[in-house]
């Protein structure tokens, strides 16, 4: 007596018939496999999003960034403030540059916000005055002209590297080059333009932006309380790690140049941006697992939803089962017809999820809530967690259902 | 030469401390070929005996041997087999598969058997024509009658070409004049098909049309006797 095994389609056809005789409960119940799918996509689409706008953030920043800017101080009793006490020297930045090994550049930063003017339109932008290193650091290229050169640094003469945007501002299709915009009144020739660099992770548009020499910022155009001050020197270091251990010799090194004696505060403050955006990359790396796994919750849900679906079904089709049995069905036979049940429930809900998921994905980017970044991985991984979970889920009632006494199961009314 | 032979069947079921005796020491032969029916009573222990020859339900005691095999030794998923080959199964409620057009009611017992789709079609269609039912093969269990319904189970049962029909009540749902026509299908099955019959009943003009009669009464064989047709 040979048995040969049964097709997969004619399974496949009894599961489709069954789900299509009560469509609108197989719909109720794939809803919770749809949302949950669905909700796992988003999840991971915001959390990845999130940690692709700070790996963004952390290129247009410069690798390995540190800021030092000048401390707080104190007036009785009264806290001012960063910044409010200036106390950082453009000589300070290249002393730590020369003398420390493990920081390879140091930019001078002297900025404030100002009008500019070009023939009958004027734009308000922030206005930086610094040299070359600050370009390098962040590696940012002209786009087209030229930058700064020695002599304009050591003479301080009055020219300008402009941002894209304030070109489009302030000369639409006008050539910019050689032209001359008053800052605070003071003319200046445009000498550069910068290549376009976007919003940074705050979403403030770095191409918003004028730079002018430090010297010139320092002598002609910014009110500076001493000769040489800057508010503040970016330092890159020469790997990540060295962002951390370079700060016990910068602190040693300002403490000694600012004359600061054993009992006093420091009056600068060193801040670590490379460990900031790690930081921040971790804790959206932990975003992106919890957000995951709440929504997998859902998932989770759904399957139970099918279970207990399925169980009603296995009750109902009793009779169904009985006759199958009778004319010779193995209990493997009705196990597989009701597993795979579950399974052709669990895989559209979760192909119906998929396809909500990554629309809904696209919506709330394109609505600018927040950034969502899709990815193969993270769209595979939920679905094929559908699917083991219809396995799952779909397991016991299978199983209950093949565990039936024929003769029981015919008599069931 | 027996195609089914029971040797001492006992059957009880327990009830509160004891047990219930339902079938006590029947010893049956029935040979390859035969029309037999099994009347008696209700509660006379028929429908256990019907369900124990069917395996469908296995003996407390005794020995069933099924086309000199032992029943008894079998797995369930054994047992399935056997009833996929060598049995067909005609109910009092037809038990047909709602939602399903008749020829693929008829389908299924070669579904189990791994018969393959054009082949599964071919001898569900020929087994419907042979049941009467050429005009009505794509009509689903609701739009037939009674005794149309019953056909299509008998085409069910036919269509494996298992040797043995075993048939509980088969005319219990029908008025008379489909009784009859029934009763005249599985003479004609037995007779031209040369398949065995096993027919359970209670009403004596239906077993009238079989060869054989066994007469249960309190779980034992009261007569055996030979129909003169």
């Amino acid at each position: 007596m040979k048995k040969h095994s049964i097709d997969i389609s004619v399974i496949f056809n009894i599961a489709i018939r069954a789900i299509k005789a009560n469509k609108m409960r197989s719909i109720l119940t794939s809803l919770g496999i749809i949302i949950g799918v669905a909700a796992v996509i988003v999840m991971l689409a915001i959390g990845n999003g999130a940690q692709k706008s700070i790996q963004n953030e952390m290129k247009s920043m410069g690798a390995n960034i540190m800021m030092i800017r000048s401390g707080v101080a104190t007036s009785g009793g009264v806290r001012g403030g960063f910044g409010s006490q200036p106390t950082m020297k453009l000589s300070d930045g290249n002393a730590i540059e020369e003398k420390i090994s493990k920081i390879k550049s140091a930019a001078p930063v002297l900025s404030e916000g100002a009008q500019i003017i070009y023939a009958n339109t004027n734009w308000s932008t922030n206005i930086t005055g610094t040299d070359n290193r600050y370009f390098e650091i962040k590696e940012w290229a002209i786009d087209y002209g030229r930058s700064f050169v020695e002599t304009d640094v050591k003479n301080a003469t009055k020219v300008a590297i402009l941002g894209q945007t304030v070109v489009n501002e302030l000369f639409g299709d006008v050539d910019p080059l050689n032209r001359t915009i008053r800052i605070k009144g003071v003319p200046f020739v445009v000498i550069g333009v910068l290549e376009k660099r976007g919003e940074n992770g705050m979403g403030q548009d770095q191409d918003d932006a004028v730079f002018i020499p430090i010297s010139t910022a320092q002598k002609k155009l910014m009110g500076v309380s001493f000769p040489d001050q800057v508010h503040m020197v970016m330092l890159q270091a020469i790997d990540s790690q060295s962002t951390y251990t370079s700060q016990d010799e910068i602190r040693a090194l300002l403490r000694q140049r600012h004359n600061l004696g054993a009992n006093k505060d420091d009056d600068f403050i060193i801040m670590n941006l490379t460990q900031m955006m790690e930081m921040m990359e971790n804790s959206t790396k932990i975003m992106t697992i919890l957000l995951g796994s709440i929504a997998s919750i859902s998932l989770l849900v759904g399957g139970i939803g099918i279970m207990n679906i399925m169980l009603v079904s296995v009750t109902e089709r009793t009779r169904e089962i009985g006759i199958r049995m009778a004319i010779g069905a193995r209990s493997w036979d009705i196990r597989r017809q009701f597993l795979m049940e579950s399974l052709v429930l669990s895989f559209i809900g979760g192909l119906i999820g998929v396809i909500i998921g990554i629309i809904g994905s696209f919506i709330i980017s394109a609505s600018g809530a927040m950034t969502t970044e899709l990815s193969l991985f993270y769209v595979i991984l939920p679905f094929s967690f559908s699917g083991l979970v219809g396995l799952f889920f779909g397991y016991f009632p299978a199983y209950k259902a093949s565990l039936l006494n024929p003769i029981n199961a015919l008599r069931y009314e | 030469m027996s195609l089914i032979e029971l040797k001492n069947i006992c059957k009880s079921y327990p009830l509160g401390d004891g047990e219930l005796p339902i079938l006590k020491n029947i010893n049956l032969q029935i040979k390859n070929g035969e029309f037999v029916a099994i009347m008696g009573p209700s509660g006379s222990g028929k429908s256990t005996l019907m369900n124990i020859l069917g395996c469908l339900d296995k003996p407390s005691s005794g020995q069933y041997l099924l086309d000199h095999k032992n029943i008894e030794s079998l797995s369930s998923d054994e047992l399935a087999d056997i009833r996929n080959q060598m049995i067909g199964f005609v109910f009092q409620g037809f038990n047909l598969l709602s939602r399903t057009s008749a020829v693929e009611n008829v389908e299924l017992p070669m579904v189990y058997s791994g018969v393959d789709k054009t082949e599964r079609r071919r001898k569900a269609e020929k087994a419907l024509i042979d049941v009467g039912l050429k005009e009505r093969m794509y009509h689903q269990p609701n739009q037939l009658s009674g005794g149309q319904q019953q056909r299509v189970a008998i085409a069910r049962a036919i269509v494996n070409e298992a040797p043995i029909i075993f048939a509980d009540e088969p005319t219990g749902n029908l008025d008379t004049k489909m009784s009859v026509e029934i009763m005249h299908l599985f003479q004609q099955l037995n007779r031209d098909l040369k398949r065995t019959i096993i027919l359970v009943t209670h009403e004596e003009d239906i077993a009238r049309f079989a060869d054989r009669i066994i007469h249960i009464v309190d779980g034992e064989i009261s007569i055996d006797e030979k129909v003169m047709h």
